[in-house]
């Protein structure tokens, strides 16, 4: 009883992580038909920058303080260089998909190549405070720490998200324009604006996933291609869930959360299958696709 | 008199065919101008054209001024109020976000268009996917007239609506034409005759011919443009 | 039509002039990617067989991405296939060529046809995300090391056993290889050139710009579409097997990671997509450029730079994926593209060309 548990509460927290990597290239697909590869790379860069602050600054202002700057600072790393690629690279590209979606790729490969060329190809380690390494005891259960963080922050993040798009008017110009670009141009609406504004925004948002993952899941390591691995999670969660849905998104990233974790926990001791929790993802990526091609919630947000 | 849209050899080219070749019209202003012809003749490219959501050659001026590489969110703004063929509502938005994400002005006349349309304020909570048809095609006119704005592009309005409500529809358009230009896609000949004081028939992506709405009694004239008895 | 013999003729010229190559032994300073500045040096000669195989690889590629419109993320799956069924047919099981061969094609036909068959059930961009799913499972399978088949991690080396001696031991039978790599290329162009030029290829085209016209012509799209699926998973096993005879190992990082994918994908970009010549020319490109990289970076002058310098420098990733970037924003079409710009600039400037018909 206690290990399922257990094991729900981290099943939970990696499904955060997902959404939270997920809902911003949800977005950006939804309303821009862009696959964003570089999505892994705001990932990265939002760990390397946490990083490389928290590792300048005087261990004086305690562990804490310093930790919380880190998350400021990977949620703005993210944000800035989503919103560059998206001025200095998408924009040029407006009406060619394909070509959107090779931007990024390159993108990704140079960005990367250049981290582990500065960085090089070994983990750094990010400070982070022991209290995170620590459990909360609830009866005969044991919680890490970390989990709830990350959970915390998934939670907020679906809230704030479904707050924004349904009250703002920025929000309901990336609803309608999901669904129809052309018609929210031919009411005098610039979308435009709104393009950036989810690059800024799943930038954010993949900045600080990837800190999260550092945190929660590598034993505070940061490294060049830790963005690329989660983003393959991200893009199966996107197509579960439905290309463009927040909602879906949400779903998704539990349903891919719960399966790996538990097929990781009950299967992979077994001989040959060590790698049966990302197996038994694309299964069900598989699965869903047979079932519903346009996946859960395709066509809503 | 000038003329509110002029459009001058605007060709368009869809999927590898060549759907508009050299349209050229004038809609004058303060007037009702309709744009027949029969299905497929490229009447709705030509709106998307002058709206700007089509790549196009050619040139296009809309009040004045010549938009022709304008983006299409320029084009609307500069006062061209856009109804298109199949409403195009956004579905997943209720009927209040749809009018508010039309709001282009700082005094959107919200009090004349829920007195065109009173079922609208009864319904603005309501997600525009589950309306009916013709419920649809209100917020869609709604949207268009919110911002008052001096010029109307209508796509076939009374389109798949039911008798009484296409009579309602006109009687909308008829009090809004009193203030407002208005260039008029319909294939219901009863409302061009009601509305229409200018007719422009397409065919093959071309215009075939002009002249006054009279010209719509002309029988045998009609059946070779449109192929129908008026 | 005048142009197409000329392409076959100049094609021909040059596989001929590449088939001399490993007897040459001239010395050629700086443009070699190898360390020894000698033209038919084994470094040389294996750095122009790689590129021969990914030119093969990225043209069966092109049969799906630049003929048919289909965004596969997934090409790595088939090349694995080519290298793994092969190795461990042969290194684990100790079977003969032949059958091995065999066993190879006929498990990537299956394979291709499972997986085409479920991918292809979607389009556009999940069909990107779908083949790109089932490649990392690809990938984390053989690098689970299932029933110590694949080794994993550590590699599998190829046993030499049971090949012929030509084909065996790794140096002095760089230059067999070498011919072997560029027979795969001239095969794999051949049929790739004969199904593109054929009605089949002229369907496939027409599935890129308008599917719903070619069921209206009462075809069935999605057979053509899994027949590409399959032709292009062919010729990737194809390259997947050249490559395990010429490197004798095979590691998940370098033959079935997502890296290789995206690779192929820039290939392709840099030539031209839907071009009879712009791969090759674009892997090409790509593997010659990244080897000469690699081999300049470790100069011993080269530590002596700047680090702003000898950081970029010395990443063969970030250079391609920058030119890469350049050529999308800035040269559509790739060198394909730029090269019939140039000729219809010139054909243009030319008083006596007729005028280009209709509006295209
Ligand atoms: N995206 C497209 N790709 C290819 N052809 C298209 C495309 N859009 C429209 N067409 C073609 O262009 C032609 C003109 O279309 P358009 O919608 O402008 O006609 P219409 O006069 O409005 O017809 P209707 O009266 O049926 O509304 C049609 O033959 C149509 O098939
Ligand atoms: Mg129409």
């Amino acid at each position: 009883m206690t290990v399922l548990a257990d094991l729900t509460f981290s099943a939970l927290a990696l499904s955060a992580v997902y959404f939270l990597a997920a809902s911003g290239l949800s977005l950006i697909y939804g309303l821009m038909d862009v696959l964003n590869f570089a999505h892994g790379l705001f990932m990265t860069l939002g760990a390397y920058a946490a990083w490389d602050l928290t590792t300048h600054l005087a261990s004086g202002l305690g562990a804490p303080t310093i930790f919380a700057l880190g998350v400021g600072a990977s949620i703005i790393a993210g944000a800035v260089v989503a919103g560059l690629t998206e001025l200095l690279l998408i924009r040029p590209l407006y009406g060619r998909p394909i070509s959107q979606i090779l931007v990024t790729i390159g993108l990704d490969l140079a960005a990367v190549g250049l981290l582990l060329g500065g960085f090089g190809s070994n983990s750094l380690s990010l400070p982070v405070p022991l209290w995170f390494f620590e459990a909360t005891h609830w009866g005969a259960l044991n919680l890490p720490n970390a989990d709830f963080v990350a959970l915390a922050a998934g939670i907020v993040v679906l809230v704030g998200l479904e707050w924004f798009l349904r009250r703002t008017r920025y929000g309901i110009i990336i609803r309608a324009g999901v669904e129809n670009r052309d018609m929210v141009r031919a009411l005098g609406v610039d979308v435009g604006r709104a393009f950036t504004l989810v690059f800024v925004l799943g930038g954010a948002m993949a900045g600080l996933a990837g800190l999260l993952n550092s945190v929660v899941f590598n034993g505070d390591l940061v490294s060049p291609l830790q963005g690329d691995g989660l983003l393959i999670f991200a893009f199966i969660v996107v197509v579960i869930g439905g290309l463009g849905s927040i909602r879906g998104s949400a779903v998704a990233a539990l349903l891919v959360g719960v399966v790996q974790d538990f097929s990781n926990y009950y299967l992979s001791s077994h001989p040959g299958m060590a790698e049966i929790g990302n197996l038994s993802v694309v299964l069900l990526l598989a699965v869903v696709l047979e079932w519903r091609p346009r996946g859960l919630f395709g066509g809503t947000i | 008199m000038s003329a509110a849209v002029e459009l001058t050899d605007v060709h368009v080219s869809l999927g590898g065919s060549h759907v508009l070749q050299g349209v050229s019209l004038a809609a004058p202003e303060g007037e009702v101008l309709a744009l027949l012809g029969r299905n497929g003749v490229g009447k709705t490219t030509t709106l998307r054209a002058l709206m700007g959501l089509v790549p196009h050659t050619g040139s296009v001026r809309v009040l004045g001024q010549d938009v022709s590489r304008w983006p299409a969110h320029r084009v609307a703004r500069l006062g061209v109020a856009y109804v298109p063929e199949d409403r195009d509502v956004f579905s997943a938005l209720t009927v209040a976000e749809n009018l508010r994400l039309a709001e282009q002005v700082a005094a959107p006349d919200y009090d004349a268009v829920y007195e065109l349309f009173p079922e609208l304020r009864e319904r603005a909570r309501q997600r525009a996917g589950t309306l009916s048809g013709g419920q649809q095609q209100m917020v869609a006119v709604a949207r268009a007239l919110l911002n008052r704005w001096p010029l109307l592009v209508v796509d076939e309005p009374s389109k798949g609506l039911a008798p009484r409500l296409v009579s309602e529809l006109t009687d909308v358009l008829a009090r809004v034409s009193a203030t407002t230009t208005m260039l008029l896609v319909e294939q219901n000949l009863a409302v061009v005759r009601r509305l229409a004081r200018h007719i422009v028939v397409l065919d093959h992506g071309a215009v075939v011919h002009q002249g006054p709405v009279a010209d719509l009694d002309d029988e045998d004239l009609m059946r070779q443009l449109l192929g129908v008895s008026a | 039509m005048r142009g197409r013999a000329l392409g076959i003729t100049l094609g021909a010229a040059l596989v001929a002039l590449l088939a001399l190559v490993p007897l040459i032994g001239l010395h050629v300073p700086w443009v070699l990617p190898g360390t020894v500045d000698v033209v038919n040096a084994t470094g040389t000669l294996e750095v122009l067989a790689l590129c021969f195989i990914f030119a093969g690889v990225a043209l069966g590629y092109d049969v799906l991405f630049g003929y048919t419109g289909l965004l596969s993320l997934g090409p790595v799956t088939f090349f694995g296939t080519g290298v793994y069924v092969f190795d461990i047919a042969l290194s684990r099981w100790g079977w003969p060529l032949a059958s091995a061969l065999g066993l190879t094609v006929a498990v990537t036909l299956v394979l291709a046809l499972v997986l085409g068959a479920i991918s292809l059930r979607v389009g556009g961009i999940a069909f990107a995300m779908v083949t790109l799913a089932f490649a990392q499972a690809f990938y984390y399978l053989v690098e689970d090391n299932p029933h110590n088949l694949t080794g994993g991690d550590t590699g599998l080396a190829l046993s030499s056993t049971r090949l012929p001696a030509l084909l065996s031991g790794a140096v002095s039978n760089t230059r067999s290889l070498y011919w072997l790599a560029l027979v795969y290329l001239v095969l794999a162009a051949a049929v790739v050139r004969v199904v593109t030029t054929s009605a089949t290829g002229h369907v496939l085209v027409a599935v890129r710009e308008n599917e719903q016209r070619v069921e209206v012509l009462g075809l069935r799209p999605f057979g053509f579409k899994l027949a590409a699926f399959t032709l292009s998973s062919l010729v990737a096993a194809g390259g997947g097997v050249v490559y395990i005879l010429l490197i004798g190992t095979a590691v998940p990082s370098a033959v079935a990671s997502t890296t290789l994918t995206l690779s192929i994908l820039v290939m392709v970009v840099l030539g031209g997509p839907g071009s009879a010549w712009g791969p090759v020319a674009g892997a090409f490109a790509y593997v010659y450029l990244q080897q000469y990289l690699l081999k300049v970076a470790a100069e011993p002058s080269f530590a002596s730079l700047p680090a702003v310098a000898r950081v970029p420098l010395s990443q063969p990733q970030f250079l391609l994926g920058a030119i890469f970037v350049l050529f999308v924003l800035f040269v559509p079409g790739g060198f394909a593209g730029a090269v019939a710009r140039a000729r219809a600039r010139l054909a243009s400037r030319r008083p006596a060309a007729p005028p280009p018909r209709g509006d295209a």
